[in-house]
């Protein structure tokens, strides 16, 4: 008789909830979730981590994660994580916005809680488009790309063209770091991961604003399956937003 | 112990915030009320607190949201335009049941306006402001020393209904000096069981106003309504209603103060008036404003303004009784001897009931 010992190789962050995620087939808010557990894990925040939720599909991240949680007005995420930052400069404090609440209604709210190295971290999910409201155009919004208020395609000399704002951040001084990362395959997921770890570092040793970008996928709104969603992320979002890490307090 | 300071108006305010406890001050520069960011700016560091300018009202409102959510005592203060800018917060504010101070030293509108006086934001404030069925719990300052009172009185409504609280104010009330008598009061010890702080050792603590599955967002609007219907006891008002008299003036804030000259000089004259001053017009204190009109048979509203809280009082008296108005709005302010004139030709009057002089 041979004896089979289990060994445990993977299991899901202690903080993140049983409940089964909403998020629509091939959508990456719930690896991003996950990977903002394990974050959370890694560096032990569960009973110090405060969640500032943006308006969007991400809005119910508090039922998915056990940590206290302060939802935001469309846009106004970095000004309502400032002020619990400065009330609890110990809690670690993280905003979670789509590319509508942080690039569109939010910019001036993001670009000066940079400014300000306000010590927050932000984790931005890019999927070009409003999901919630049913599929509009986007500040990331590419050009070309079919939605429902772009019905033939964003023509930038009409509609303008698209924000890459983890560049734009890292311009800023009070920036400890900034990333763009992809949801697309594992290797990227693997590299989203040391980066989302390196965010939360940046806070946790009081070096000032950091935010990841994640590249991510709407099917529904995108009217194509998860696996040609995850196509074109690789060959239309990742060429016109490039991942990579465009400041690092390291460096 | 208690002293006494000369004081403007802005100041005392920022003594009574600092002084009822507030160490949060988020804000953006608009006139005529600098001189609070500017004092609070000096003062919040040595103290241990936290002032910031923000980029804008949006992002102010969001961070008081935010340092409220984290149980913090906190305030904010600007005029019309940057208070037109804050009302999403407000509402959120309110939906989400959080505690705050939040200042209007009123400027004249609609639009940029002017920065001299006016009470045109009556309505703005007391009908809740931003989207949604919510009330703010609103003061109404008539002098520096109730700047400086009121706004520890903001804070202990703010933190005992979780409510936000605006003081209403105005151009000459934050730039004017007066003796104030500065007496801080020791701060209650207020419930923050529920604020932000990490779930450390416990479930974790939800801020929203979100309310999506059946019945729910009904049944948050219920229970708004019935703080607001508690708050009813909080109502203040000063009536100086001699019995016979025959005409009750009615004004708030800096206005009440020239109609209490006028009120004073017409009395010396012999003719039967009385003065009500809503001293918090929401909750508006309706019924002492009913009874006193109802027993003269006639009232006279004056504002600073084309007529708002003239409304509320002619609600208050149900038909009992008819009431006048007479506004000046647009940053005019009226003279003592102007509001001694309206008094005679509404003592005279025999036209149409609910008239304006």
């Amino acid at each position: 008789m041979s004896v089979v010992t289990e060994k445990k190789v993977f299991e899901a962050p202690s903080c993140l909830t049983d409940k089964v995620f909403h998020f629509c087939p091939g959508c990456h808010h719930g690896l991003i979730h996950r990977l903002v557990g394990e974050a959370i894990d890694q560096f032990a925040l569960a009973g110090s981590a405060i969640g500032v939720i943006g308006v969007g599909c991400g809005v119910f991240l508090y039922d998915y994660l056990t940590v206290d949680c302060c939802e935001a007005p469309h846009g106004r995420a970095p000004a309502v994580a400032t002020g619990i930052k400065r009330v609890n400069p110990d809690s670690f404090v993280f905003t979670y916005q789509g590319d509508g609440d942080l690039a569109g209604i939010g910019t001036g709210e993001i670009i000066h809680a940079a400014a300000r190295g306000e010590n927050i971290t932000v984790i931005f999910v890019n999927n070009s488009v409003y999901g919630m409201t049913g599929g509009q155009m986007a500040p990331t919004t590419l050009p070309g790309q079919k939605t429902t208020t772009t019905p033939e395609g964003r023509e930038p000399a009409r509609d303008g063209y698209p924000l890459r704002m983890a560049e734009l951040l890292a311009s800023l001084e009070g920036t400890a770091y900034s990333a763009r990362v992809s949801c697309h395959d594992n290797l990227h997921l693997r590299r989203a991961a040391k980066a989302l770890n390196k965010a939360f570092r940046a806070q946790v040793e009081k070096r000032g604003f950091s935010v990841v970008e994640f590249l991510s996928a709407c099917p529904t709104n995108w009217h194509l399956t998860p696996e040609q969603s995850r196509q074109k992320i690789i060959s239309e979002m990742v060429p016109a937003y490039p991942p990579g890490v465009f400041r690092d307090f390291d460096d | 112990m208690s002293e006494k300071e000369l004081l403007k108006g802005n100041i005392a305010l920022a003594r009574g915030a600092l002084d009822a406890g507030c160490r949060y001050y988020f804000g953006y520069p608009i006139t005529p009320q600098n001189d609070i960011p500017e004092y609070m700016s000096a003062s919040l560091p040595a103290l241990g607190g936290v002032f910031v300018q923000a980029e804008s009202e949006l992002a102010a409102i969001n961070m008081v949201l935010g340092a409220s959510a984290a149980g913090g005592a906190v305030m904010t203060s600007s005029s019309g335009p940057g208070i037109s800018l804050m009302q999403e917060g407000l509402s959120y504010l309110a939906g989400s049941e959080l505690p705050a101070v939040v200042v209007n030293i009123t400027r004249s509108g609609p639009g940029l306006g002017g920065i001299a006086p006016t009470q045109g934001d009556y309505f703005q404030a007391t009908r809740g402001g931003g989207h949604g069925d919510y009330r703010l719990a609103v003061l109404a300052p008539s002098s520096v020393q109730e700047m400086y009172d009121l706004t520890g009185e903001a804070f202990r409504l703010a933190f005992r209904y979780r409510n936000p609280v605006m003081i209403l104010g105005d151009a000459i009330l934050g730039q004017m000096k007066e003796p104030v008598t500065v007496k801080p009061a020791v701060a209650p010890e207020e419930d923050k069981s529920w604020a932000l702080s990490g779930a450390d050792g416990r479930l974790p603590h939800l801020v929203k106003s979100l309310y999506l599955d059946d019945g729910e967002m009904t049944a948050h609007n219920w229970k708004l309504d019935q703080k607001y219907t508690r708050l009813k006891e909080e109502a203040r008002v000063e009536v100086d209603c001699p019995p016979g008299c025959s005409l009750v003036l009615i004004a708030f804030g800096s206005c009440s103060r020239i109609v209490r000259t006028a009120v004073d000089r017409a009395r010396k004259r012999g003719l039967p008036v009385g003065l009500i001053r809503p001293v918090t017009l929401f909750p508006f204190p309706e019924k002492e404003i009913g009874r006193a009109v109802s027993a003269a048979g006639r009232g006279l509203v004056i504002e600073m303004n084309t007529g708002q809280m003239v409304d509320d009082a002619r609600l208050a008296c149900k038909g009992e009784g008819v009431v006048y108005f007479k506004g000046y709005p647009g940053g005019t302010v009226p003279t003592p001897e102007q509001i001694e004139q309206v008094i005679d030709e509404a003592i005279n009057w025999r036209g149409a009931a609910e008239c304006q002089l």
